[in-house]
């Protein structure tokens, strides 16, 4: 047991690699290339499930850790590890391989080894940057995680796809440099790129405090071109509108979000909280904002950008809450919103693939035709919009309330205002594509409703967003136990990690 | 007292020659309809041996042979392992792409055998005036491969700028040795630097330092000694690039690390500004200047001036580190750009079908292995983690600011966060779609198939990229080892010249 333990980590990141050079060698016939990225991605959330099956939740710190020597001069290590903060965080990135592969399933006819080689290599940097505790290995994953992407982009976009491929790289490219300098300053100052090596160091205030503040900067400005925060969201657009369905799903959100938790806070507490003041503001500006443009969006897979905008902003309100409650209800959100978007992805790649077109004036009256698809569409929009007993109510209830009790209740009302427009732009959303009369494009085509295969995957999301909706308890501890008390050093709200089992002890 | 044969101290050159020489003779007593291709393979094996041979040499104790002027260290060996790499690559590429009716493939090879006897016998010298004629035999044989090309006007236009240039070039330099000689009295590097510092006419040093660097830079193409660059690239076959961008660069790289860190250590403060101005020059002029090119040759003409200025940021790190960044980034260039010459001449053809960025589109729709190839050597020039690229600006930015040139630093990542501009270009170029009218317009250039010599250059290049970027760690520890043969050895007594079996105790 002991060994697998050991091991685990490496395996759910080695595995998809490995993956990704078998698909590289195998030939192009009959699908192969396809169930073996399904197999794959399939063997790596089955690994992935492994960590909270033996995950103890009565351990504050970081579980599963491995800690070699990697490279000597200068000293990096192969230090990888899982506390609360990121073993569901991985488990998600596990749940969405095999939701990419059947996403892609139809959707990629030609080039299949390149995409799903790419896809698997992008599975790999991704958990890669979940797990990595040491700054080197992580800024290596983090860049890679750039490449697949971008070549993916521009081989599969629907229109323009290099130039959605090189904003988007450039955007998070450059300023990656900065996030370099800075990590190596961190190095040149200390001789390590441990992550709790340096925690250590910063919490007792061995840095000056002016080039720190810089440092923390660069780390920030990173993460948030990453998410996107409000005025950086400028790649957002062009990449949902182009990405293929499977990489879209996973292009923003949880690789910022989880930085600016775990390496923004984590490691430079006093500086995140004197900036929390803008970033909560640039949050709810983004809340609303992305709300009002999705609004008025005709093209669904703008529509969603504008939505992840708005509601990848009310997590970052929530970790700039600084608020205990806040990063539980933010962690909680990322996860359900990992399985809410990528349903809807899912879904939306499905109209996409039978009807060619993400003009939403085009769809209506699909209800009848497509039942399933209908169905199940309205119960991952309800759930994105935050309907009780679903699983976006979790989340959004905590940060809501964190931030309303906590922090500041003016923005707290704002941002309200922005989930109910998020309710307003879903349904309406829902209603053109599926509901009044019927369009010619309904009527143009034999319906084809989901397969065998996307049904296997998106009822087993559904009940998942029932089950985060109902026995939140199931994550929440967990998650609690990764807000270790170092970051929480100088905090006003929580001094210790309180045992807490519901949502409701932790508002209190 | 261990003596060691003169004739070990030059074994790799030995080869070299001998293997040169053979290629030259049967190729010229044979029929002239017999291919000329078995030669190539010829070349390759003696490419090879000199490896091995070079590697022998880490076995002997570190010291000079020939009366002080040929040192073998682990710096000598670095290089020389280096170099011969890249010939061997470059050779085994050149066998597949060259066209078969050539009855001149014999003297390619004779020529690419001997330019890497002068490249290997430049990162030994240890006597200026060897240095000037390794200097020579190598650049005579890249000026005529320069040219090869004779049915386009712009092969001849490429070696005739390249000759001119290079000439002049090495003139400064061999005015720049006079002087030294004048102000020292001695032409021997080791000589010259203990009695450097107390020379009477210090004037005359530095005239002499300014003079041999701009031949160097000259040679390793660093702004504003670039200009030939991009049409000589342009001009010259394919394969030839892949050794022109590469071999001589590493070979000058490392008779700069000699002149500056061995020959003038106490005149750091002087040439430390210099580099520090050629460096931020090369790399924004580079990088510019690629951002415009449509020609894809040009364009990683340009890419090579910049990266010329990034490793020329590690010369501001102190002693070791420095040479030791420079050293690897030398290895980590070469690994990617000869990789990525190489993925053009197949894609493209000796005769360069395919000369501009947007020709390369569709390239991965066409040739899955060949457009992955291209994207995989340009995301190491990006300097993506995980490759080679990573590691040589990593190491070479860490140097420059243990030596305490941070502003450099931060004009090097700025400059690498623009280049990723014109790489992703290209790569992105690649990664799209074919166009439909490229493939009725121009009868869709078909892709060369990839034969085996080819094949094991491509592995050999993809495998040394992803070992630098990977496992950098037995590289760097040799570059480092060479490092200290390199600060090391002037301190040690130095043979008197007319006691000619004496040799300094290792």
């Amino acid at each position: 047991m002991n060994e697998i333990n050991h091991l685990i980590l490496t395996l759910i990141v080695l595995v998809p690699l490995a993956g990704a050079v078998l698909v590289a060698l195998v030939p192009d016939r009959a699908k192969l290339p396809n169930w073996i990225a399904l197999l794959t991605t399939l063997a790596s959330f089955g690994l992935a499930l492994h960590l909270p099956a033996h995950f103890n939740s009565g351990l504050p710190g970081f579980q599963y850790e491995v800690n070699i020597p990697w490279i000597e001069s200068p000293a990096i290590f192969y230090h990888v590890g899982v506390d609360g903060l990121s073993l569901w965080l991985v488990v998600l990135t596990g749940l969405l391989g095999p939701i990419g592969v059947v996403a892609s399933w139809n959707a990629i006819k030609d080039r299949r080894k390149v995409f799903y080689s790419l896809f698997l290599v992008q599975q790999t940097a991704m958990v890669g940057v979940f797990v990595s505790l040491d700054l080197m290995l992580y800024y290596g994953f983090w860049e890679l995680s750039l490449v697949p992407m971008a070549i993916l982009i521009a081989m599969y976009g629907r229109k323009d796809g290099p130039k959605a491929a090189m904003k988007f790289f450039l955007f998070t490219f450059i300023p990656s440099a900065p996030l370099l300098v800075a990590i190596l300053w961190l190095y040149a100052q200390t001789g390590s790129f441990d992550f709790a090596t340096l925690q250590i160091l910063i919490a007792h205030g061995s840095f000056p405090a002016g080039p720190i503040c810089w440092i923390a900067f660069a780390f920030l400005f990173a993460f948030a071109v990453k998410v996107p925060v409000f005025p950086l969201h400028g790649w957002l657009a062009d990449t949902f509108c182009e990405a293929p369905v499977a990489l879209a799903m996973v292009v923003a959100g949880k690789l910022g979000l989880y930085s600016m938790l775990r390496f923004h806070i984590g490691l430079f507490p006093e500086q995140a909280r004197a900036v929390a003041p803008w970033l909560i503001a640039l949050a709810v500006v983004g809340v609303l904002y992305g709300a009002c443009l999705a609004l008025v969006q005709r093209d669904f897979w703008k529509l969603m950008a504008f939505a992840a905008l708005s509601h990848l902003s009310l997590i970052t309100l929530g970790i700039y809450g600084m608020t205990f409650g806040g990063w539980t209800g933010a962690v909680y959100q990322i996860l359900s919103h990992g399985v809410v978007d990528g349903a809807l992805f899912l879904l939306l790649g499905v109209l996409y693939d039978r009807y060619a077109t993400s003009q939403i004036d085009n769809y209506g009256g699909f209800a009848s035709k497509l039942p399933r698809t209908a169905t199940l569409f309205v119960i991952a929009s309800l759930a994105m919009i935050g309907l009780p007993m679903l699983s976006g109510f979790v989340g959004e209830f905590l940060i809501l309330s964190n931030t309303f009790l906590g922090v500041n209740k003016g923005w707290a009302i704002a941002a309200t205002l922005g989930v109910i427009l998020g309710a307003a732009y879903m349904l309406w959303l829902v209603q053109r594509l599926f509901y009044g009369p019927e369009s010619a494009l309904a009527t143009s085509k034999a319906p084809c409703d989901l397969h065998f295969r996307e049904r296997a995957i998106l009822w087993p999301l559904a009940v998942l967003m029932l089950v985060m909706g109902l026995a939140p308890s199931i994550w929440l501890p967990t998650i609690q136990t990764g807000m270790h008390p170092p970051q929480l050093k100088g905090s006003v709200v929580v001094r210790s990690i309180p045992a807490v089992s519901s949502p409701g002890e932790v508002l209190r | 007292m261990n003596q060691v044969p003169d004739i070990y101290r030059i074994l790799p050159e030995v080869i070299l020659t001998l293997t040169g020489v053979a290629i030259m003779l049967t190729d010229a007593t044979l029929a002239p309809r017999v291919a000329r291709r078995p030669l190539g393979w010829v070349g390759a094996l003696g490419t090879t041996l000199a490896l091995w041979a070079s590697l022998w040499q880490l076995s002997l104790p570190v010291g000079t042979g020939f009366y002080g002027t040929v040192e073998t260290s682990p710096f000598t060996v670095f290089f020389h392992v280096l170099i011969c790499g890249i010939v061997l690559v470059a050779l085994l590429l050149s066998l597949d792409t060259l066209p078969e009716d050539s009855h001149h493939q014999g003297e390619y090879y004779a020529l690419v055998v001997f330019g890497a006897v002068g490249m290997c016998l430049l990162t030994g010298a240890v006597e200026l005036l060897l240095v000037f004629i390794a200097l020579e035999i190598s650049s005579i044989a890249t000026y005529v491969l320069a040219g090869w090309r004779k049915s386009t006007g712009r092969g001849p236009e490429a070696a005739i700028k390249y000759f001119l240039l290079g000439s002049f070039a090495t003139a400064f330099l061999l005015y720049g040795v006079a002087l030294i000689f004048g102000a020292t009295g001695t032409t021997q590097i080791y000589e010259i630097a203990q009695t450097v510092s107390g020379a009477k006419n210090q004037s005359l040093v530095l005239a002499a330092l300014a003079l041999m660097l701009v031949g160097i830079l000259f040679k390793v193409s660093a702004a504003p000694f670039h200009v030939w660059t991009p049409d000589v690239y342009e001009g010259s076959p394919s394969p030839v690039v892949a050794l022109l961008s590469t071999a001589p660069k590493a070979a000058a790289f490392a008779l700069l690390l000699r002149v500056v860190y061995e020959m003038f250590p106490t005149l750091r403060a002087v040439w430390i500004p210099m580099l520090w101005v050629v460096a931020v020059l090369s790399m924004t002029v580079g990088n510019l200047a690629a951002l415009r090119q449509q020609n894809v040759k040009r364009m990683l003409a340009y890419s090579s001036i910049a990266h010329a200025g990034y490793l020329l940021a590690a010369f501001a790190g102190l002693g070791a580190s420095g040479i030791a960044a420079a050293s690897f980034y030398t290895a980590a260039y070469a690994a990617m750009n000869v990789g990525i010459f190489a993925v053009i001449t197949v894609a493209s053809g000796y005769d360069e079908t395919l000369p501009l960025v947007q020709d390369f589109r569709g390239l991965i729709y066409r040739s899955p292995l060949l457009g992955s190839l291209l994207i995989f050597f340009l995301v190491s020039l990006v300097g993506i983690p995980f490759t080679g690229g990573f590691f040589g600006k990593f190491y070479s930015f860490t140097a420059a600011v243990g030596g305490g040139a941070v502003w450099l630093a931060i004009i090097g990542l700025l400059n690498s966060g623009l280049a990723a501009a014109y790489y992703l270009r290209l790569a992105l170029a690649a990664a799209q779609k074919p166009s439909p009218e490229s493939s009725r317009g121009l009868a869709s250039p078909q892709v060369a198939q990839v034969g085996v010599a080819v094949g094991a250059a491509l592995a050999l290049a993809v495998a040394a990229t992803l070992v630098l970027g990977i496992v950098p760690g037995e590289v760097l520890r040799a570059a480092q080892a060479g490092a200290h043969t390199l600060l090391a050895i002037p301190a040690q007594p130095v043979p008197a010249r007319v006691n000619l079996v004496q040799l300094p105790t290792p």
